[in-house]
C-alpha cells in the first residue's frame, strides 16, 4: 500500500497545502506542552458539560469518552463545493429510489437492481408498499460517510439513511475548540456549524403532515436511558427546543398520535425517531417492543404524523443496494455521480466471487446488512485463520457479501504520544431534507483513527474525533 | 411538560425525602435504645421503628426478630426492601436520570453525588458510629438536594411537580409515627406516664427535626397533646400536616393558576386543609386521635391517586 | 356451500385498563371462489373504528377504546358463499410479486433439522413443485400430531418442528420455513375451516399456507388437514407468519390481570348443527 495522502502536505514531498498553512504555522509557533495541556482541558471540559451525563450509567465502571483530537480537519471552500454538490446529489437520488421501491418500482422493472435485493433485503418493509409519505420525502437526515484517497478523489464508503448519529460530537467539537483556541480561529474565516440544529428543527417542521394546521409538534423519540446514544437524543432535544418523549408517552387514537402531558393529550405532527423500525409499533412489528407506539403505524398510514426518517430507509444502508449506486443516480437523475463509489465486488456475482476468494488477503470484505464495522474482514490486518474462516462463511452464503480493495484513507496531522503525527480519518456529513430541498450545514464529523497506520475509525475500536472546518476560501 | 417528566420530579422529591425520613427514625430509634431499659420500658424500639415506616409485613417475612442489627439493615441498606434507604436514593436517581435535561445542574449533581457516594458504603457500616455518620450523611444529602431545588429550579410547573412530591411524601411520613405512637399522644396519658413516655415524646419529634421548635412555640416542658397539636395543626411547624397541606394546596393552585384548569387534586386538597385548619385538637381527641390519623392517611393517599390520574398518566 | 362465521375474542380485566388500542385483521374479502355475502364488526366499547387496507391488501381495521373497562370484546359475524377451485387462488389483490414470499421472518426461519427434512422431501418427491408442496404439505401433516398444549403464538417453525406438535399455526410455519428453503414462495393465510363432524364451535380460528407454483399462481396447503384447501375454507388475510396476518393484535395502557376467551363458530347455513340448536 503507499503512503497515503495527507490532508495537510498532500503526497510525499509536496508543499504544504493551503487551507492548512496558516494552521502548520500556527504548529511551528505553539509548544508541544502547550497542545498537550489544552488536550487534557478538552477532555476536562468534555467530562464536565458533555459526556459526563451520557455515561454516568454503568455503575461505577469507568466513563467511556470518545477520544477528541484537538487539531482540526481542513477544507478549502472549493472542495466543500465540490463535496456538497455531490452529496445534494446522492441524497436526492437516496429519496427517489426509496420513493420508486415503495411505489410503482420503475428500478426493478427496468433491471438496474436484481429485485430479490429488495424484496428479500430485511430492512424492506412491505407495510409501506404503496404508502405515500408527507411531501415525498423518505430520507429527512442522511449522515453519509466519506473517504479521500487523493487531492480529487472523494469516496462514498457508506450511506446511512435510518438513524445516523454523531452530530451531536460536531455540534460539541466545535464548542470545545472555539473555548480552546480563540487565537486559531482568530486567523481563519471558518464557516460555522451552530445553525444545525434550527436547520433541523426547520426541516422537521417545513415536513410536516398535510392535516396540520397549526405551528408542528415536533418531538424526539428515543428507545430511553439505557440506549448508548441518548446522550446525543437528550443534547438535540434541548438544543431543537423539543420534547424528548419515549415510546410510552405517545399514544394514538382514531389516527392521531398524541403525548401524554400534564395539561392532557397534545397532538404530534413530527416524529424525529432514533427508534428502530423494528420496534417502532408493536402492533405493526416485534410485539415484544416496549419502545414503540401501539398503532402508530395506522396513525403513518393515514398521513397524520411525520416519521423522520420514514420507515423502511434501511433498505439503502444495504452494501449490495450500494454497489448499485452510480447506476441508481443515472436512473433517476440522467447524471453521472458526482462522488464515487468505492470499487465494490458483489459477492452474489460468480466471477466476483471467484476474485474475491483468491485475492482474500488484500480486501476488505463486509456483511451487505451489517453496520458499525461488524462483520467485516480486512484482509491486510487478518491473521490466516481470520481469512480461512471468513473463506468458509463467503462460501456457504456469497449473496451475503461484498468486498472493497483496502484503500488509503487520507490523514491528517493529529496529536498523539510522541506529538504531531499523521492519522487516517474519514468525514460524516449530515444531509438535511426538506420541503425546501437539500440543506448541509459545512464540514460535519471528522473520525480518526488513532492507533498508528490503523484505518478503523469506529469509536468502538479506538477511533476518536475531530473538529471539522470549511474555510471561506 | 410531559406527563412522564412530571412523574419523574415527583418521585424524585418523594424518594429523597423518604430516604430522609427513614434516617431520622433510624437515628430517634438509636437514641431510645441507648436509654437504660427504666426509662423507656419493655416497648420494643426496633419493632416500633420497623412500623413507623410502614413495611412491616416485608420485614417479619424476612426475619424472625426486630433488633438493632435486622431493622438497621433492612430500613437502610437492604437491597429487598424497595423502601429502604439505598433504594430510595437508587430509585431517585433513577428518575432524576430519565429527566436529566429538566434538573439544573446543581440539582443533578446532589443526586448524583448522593448516588455516587452510596457505594462508599457499601453493604452498610460496621460500628455505630460509622451508622451514625451514615444517618447524617443522609439527612445532608436531602437537605442539599432540596436545597439546590429551591435556589437553582425555574419556577414553573417542573418546580411545582417536584414540590407537591415532598409535601404528600413528609404529610404520608409524619401520619405515619402519630399513627403508630397515638397511645402515647393521648391527653390522659400524662397521669399514667412519667420518664418513660417523655423520652417517648422526644424520640417523635426528633424523628421529625421538631424537638428545639417544640420549646419555641410552646416554651413548655414535653406534654403529649401539645406534641400532637404540633405535628398535625400548627402551620409554622414545617413537617406538621398544616403545614404540608398549606403547601400543596399552594403549589396545586400555582399549576391550575398556569394551566387555567382546575381538577378533582385541587379540590380534594383543598378539602383536607380546610378540615385541618378548622379543627382543633380537643374536638379531634374527642372524636378519637387514631380515627383522624387513619382518615388523614386515607385521605392523602386519595390525593395521591388524584395526582397521578390528574397529570401523571 | 354458505358458511355462516361468528369470532369472539373476549378480554377480561382484573384492573381495568386506561385504554386499549388493537389492529383487526377479521375481514375477508371477496375473490373467485369466495363471496362476502355480508359481514360486520362489533365493539362492546363505543369507539370509533377506522377501516384501512393493509400491506398485502388484508382489509384491517384499528381502535383505540379509552377506559375504564373490565370488559372488551370484538365480535365479527358474516356469511361467506364459496366454492371449490381445488385450492387454487387467483381474483385476489396482490401488491407483490411472488419474489417477496421468500423472505425469512424470526417465525419461519428454517433452522437445519427443518433444512434436511425438506431435502428429504425434495429427494422423494422429485422437483416438480406442485407435487412436491403436495408432497411437503403430507409430510408435516404425517410429522407433526396436532396438539394445542406445547406451542405458544410466538413458537417459531424450527421449534414447533423439534415439539413434533403444535396447532395449524406451526404446521403452517413450518411449510413456510421449508417451502421458502426450498426456493418457492409461499405465505401465511389465516381464516377459517368448516368441519363436516358437526364441531361447529372451535376455540380459535384456522391458518393454512399458499405457495406460488408457475403456471397456476397461488396453490393452497393446509398441512393441519393434510389437503388443499376446499369450499370449507374461508380465507381471511394472508401475511409472510402469523404476525403479518394475525387477526388480533392489541396493547393495553394500564390494567392488569387480563384474560383472553376465543370463540369461533363456523358453520353451514341452513344446516341445524348441534351447537346452535343448544343454545
Amino acid at each position: 500500500m503507499a503512503t497515503a495522502f495527507d490532508e495537510m502536505r498532500g503526497h510525499d514531498g509536496e508543499e504544504v497545502r493551503p487551507a492548512y498553512a496558516e494552521l502548520e504555522r500556527w504548529l511551528k509557533e505553539v509548544p508541544p506542552d502547550v497542545l498537550d495541556y489544552r488536550r487534557r482541558e478538552a477532555e476536562l471540559i468534555f467530562r464536565r458539560i458533555g459526556i459526563t451525563f451520557a455515561v454516568y450509567g454503568e455503575a461505577d465502571s469507568t466513563e467511556r469518552l470518545i477520544p477528541f483530537d484537538v487539531i482540526p480537519r481542513i477544507m478549502s471552500a472549493s472542495e466543500w463545493r465540490f463535496l456538497e454538490k455531490g452529496l445534494t446529489q446522492r441524497v436526492n437520488a437516496l429519496n427517489m429510489f426509496i420513493k420508486d421501491v415503495y411505489g410503482a418500482r420503475e428500478v426493478i422493472k427496468a433491471g438496474v437492481i436484481p429485485e430479490d435485493l429488495v424484496f428479500r433485503n430485511p430492512a424492506f418493509r412491505p407495510e409501506m408498499n404503496g404508502q405515500s409519505v408527507p411531501h415525498d420525502i423518505y430520507i429527512h437526515i442522511a449522515g453519509i460517510d466519506i473517504i479521500r484517497v487523493d487531492a480529487e478523489t472523494f469516496y462514498v464508503l457508506e450511506d446511512n439513511a435510518r438513524t445516523p448519529s454523531g452530530v451531536s460530537y460536531m455540534l460539541e467539537n466545535r464548542e470545545i475548540m472555539m473555548r480552546l483556541f480563540p487565537e486559531l480561529f482568530s486567523r481563519h474565516r471558518i464557516a460555522p456549524v451552530e445553525n444545525y440544529p434550527d436547520e433541523l428543527l426547520a426541516s422537521l417542521k417545513s415536513v410536516a403532515p398535510l392535516t396540520t394546521s397549526r405551528d408542528p409538534n415536533v418531538v424526539l423519540l428515543t428507545p430511553g436511558v439505557y440506549n448508548s446514544a441518548y446522550y446525543e437524543h437528550s443534547f438535540l432535544a434541548d438544543k431543537l427546543g423539543v420534547e424528548l418523549v419515549e415510546g410510552r408517552d405517545l399514544f394514538v387514537k382514531d389516527e392521531i398520535v398524541y403525548m401524554r402531558t400534564t395539561q392532557g393529550p397534545q397532538r404530534v405532527d413530527v416524529i424525529y425517531r432514533r427508534v428502530d423500525d423494528d420496534f417502532i409499533d408493536p402492533l405493526a412489528y416485534r410485539p415484544d417492543s416496549v419502545l414503540g407506539v401501539p398503532g402508530l403505524m395506522s396513525a403513518y398510514a393515514a398521513g397524520n404524523v411525520t416519521l423522520a426518517n420514514a420507515v423502511g430507509t434501511g433498505i439503502s444502508d444495504d452494501k449490495a443496494v450500494y454497489s448499485f449506486m452510480p447506476d441508481i443516480v443515472k436512473f433517476y437523475l440522467g447524471e453521472e455521480p458526482i462522488l464515487k463509489n468505492v470499487p465494490t465486488w458483489r459477492c452474489r456475482d460468480k466471477d466476483s466471487l471467484t476474485y474475491v476468494l483468491d485475492n482474500l488477503a488484500e480486501l476488505v470484505v463486509k456483511e451487505v446488512h451489517g453496520s458499525g464495522g461488524y462483520g467485516m474482514l480486512i484482509g491486510p490486518t487478518a491473521s490466516k485463520v481470520a481469512i480461512e474462516q471468513f473463506r468458509a462463511k463467503l462460501k456457504t452464503a456469497p449473496n451475503n457479501f461484498i468486498a472493497q480493495p483496502t484503500l488509503a484513507l487520507s490523514t491528517s496531522p493529529t496529536c498523539v504520544e510522541q506529538g504531531v503525527a499523521p492519522r487516517h480519518v474519514d468525514l460524516r456529513p449530515f444531509v438535511l431534507t426538506g420541503r425546501n430541498g437539500v440543506r448541509i450545514v459545512p464540514g460535519g464529523l471528522t473520525r480518526v483513527a488513532l492507533k498508528e497506520g490503523s484505518l478503523v475509525v469506529n469509536s468502538s475500536q479506538g477511533g476518536g474525533t475531530k473538529d471539522t472546518w470549511v474555510l471561506d476560501k | 411538560m410531559l406527563s412522564r417528566t412530571a412523574d419523574n420530579l415527583y418521585w424524585l422529591s418523594r424518594y429523597v425525602e423518604r430516604a430522609e425520613y427513614l434516617a431520622r427514625i433510624l437515628d430517634a430509634t438509636q437514641r431510645l435504645s441507648a436509654l437504660p431499659l427504666a426509662y423507656v420500658g419493655a416497648t420494643n424500639e426496633w419493632e416500633s421503628a420497623v412500623l413507623t415506616a410502614g413495611c412491616a409485613t416485608g420485614f417479619f417475612q424476612q426475619y424472625d426478630e426486630a433488633n438493632e442489627e435486622n431493622v438497621t439493615d433492612y430500613l437502610a441498606f437492604s437491597t429487598a426492601n424497595s423502601s429502604s434507604i439505598r433504594n430510595c436514593f437508587e430509585m431517585a436517581r433513577g428518575n432524576a436520570r430519565a429527566v436529566r435535561t429538566a434538573l439544573t445542574m446543581e440539582m443533578w449533581d446532589a443526586i448524583n453525588g448522593t448516588w455516587l457516594e452510596l457505594k462508599r458504603y457499601g453493604n452498610g457500616p460496621t460500628s455505630r458510629e460509622e451508622l451514625s455518620r451514615f444517618l447524617r450523611w443522609v439527612q445532608e444529602s436531602s437537605l442539599r438536594f432540596d436545597g439546590s431545588a429551591y435556589r437553582t429550579m425555574l419556577r414553573s410547573d417542573a418546580y411545582w411537580f417536584s414540590r407537591l412530591g415532598v409535601y404528600m411524601e413528609r404529610a404520608d411520613n409524619t401520619a405515619r409515627i402519630l399513627d403508630v405512637k397515638y397511645h402515647l399522644l393521648l391527653p390522659d396519658n400524662e397521669r399514667v406516664g412519667g420518664p418513660l413516655d417523655y423520652f417517648q415524646w422526644a424520640a417523635i419529634l426528633r424523628s421529625v427535626s421538631a424537638l428545639t421548635a417544640y420549646h419555641w412555640v410552646y416554651r413548655e416542658s414535653l406534654k403529649p397533646w401539645l406534641v400532637a397539636d404540633l405535628l398535625i395543626l400548627k402551620e409554622e411547624m414545617p413537617r406538621s400536616l398544616a403545614s404540608c397541606y398549606e403547601a400543596i394546596v399552594r403549589n396545586l393552585d400555582q399549576v391550575a393558576n398556569v394551566y387555567g384548569r382546575q381538577g378533582p387534586a385541587q379540590r380534594q386538597a383543598r378539602g383536607i386543609r380546610n378540615r385541618l385548619q378548622n379543627s382543633q385538637m380537643e374536638g379531634i381527641f374527642q372524636r378519637g386521635l387514631h380515627e383522624f390519623i387513619s382518615e388523614f392517611i386515607t385521605e392523602n393517599n386519595r390525593l395521591g391517586a388524584a395526582i397521578t390520574e390528574q397529570f401523571l398518566l | 356451500m354458505r358458511i355462516r362465521i361468528s369470532h369472539a375474542t373476549t378480554y377480561h380485566y382484573a384492573t381495568p385498563p386506561k385504554s386499549v388500542t388493537q389492529v383487526l385483521r377479521l375481514t375477508p374479502r371477496n375473490h373467485d371462489g369466495q363471496y362476502v355475502v355480508n359481514w360486520r364488526i362489533e365493539l362492546s366499547q363505543d369507539c370509533q373504528l377506522h377501516q384501512r387496507d393493509g400491506a398485502f391488501g388484508n382489509v384491517s381495521h384499528s381502535f383505540t377504546a379509552e377506559g375504564p373497562f373490565d370488559e372488551l370484546s370484538v365480535t365479527v359475524v358474516g356469511e361467506v358463499d364459496t366454492q371449490d377451485t381445488h385450492g387454487i387462488v387467483t381474483g385476489t389483490i396482490e401488491r407483490f410479486p411472488p419474489a417477496l414470499f421468500l423472505r425469512d421472518t424470526d417465525l419461519t426461519e428454517a433452522d437445519p433439522a427443518i433444512i434436511a427434512f425438506a431435502d428429504d422431501v425434495r429427494d422423494k418427491a422429485g422437483p416438480e413443485t406442485l407435487g412436491l408442496m403436495h408432497g411437503l404439505m403430507l409430510a408435516i401433516n404425517d410429522a407433526i400430531t396436532f396438539d394445542t398444549d406445547p406451542t405458544l403464538v410466538t413458537t417459531t417453525a424450527a421449534e414447533a418442528f423439534e415439539l413434533k406438535r403444535g396447532v395449524c399455526q406451526d404446521g403452517t410455519h413450518i411449510f413456510l420455513a421449508a417451502a421458502r428453503h426450498l426456493g418457492v414462495p409461499a405465505r401465511y393465510v389465516s381464516g377459517h375451516f368448516y368441519r363436516e363432524d358437526d364441531a361447529a364451535a372451535q376455540d380459535a380460528g384456522h391458518a393454512w399456507a399458499e405457495a406460488y407454483i408457475e403456471k397456476l399462481g397461488w396453490v393452497g396447503f393446509d398441512p393441519t388437514n393434510g389437503i388443499s384447501p376446499t369450499e370449507a375454507h374461508v380465507r381471511v388475510a394472508i401475511g409472510l407468519d402469523y404476525l403479518g396476518a394475525a387477526p388480533v393484535r392489541g396493547t393495553r395502557y394500564g390494567g392488569s390481570g387480563e384474560t383472553l376467551t376465543v370463540a369461533v363458530n363456523v358453520d353451514q347455513v341452513g344446516r341445524p348443527s348441534q351447537s346452535q340448536s343448544q343454545s
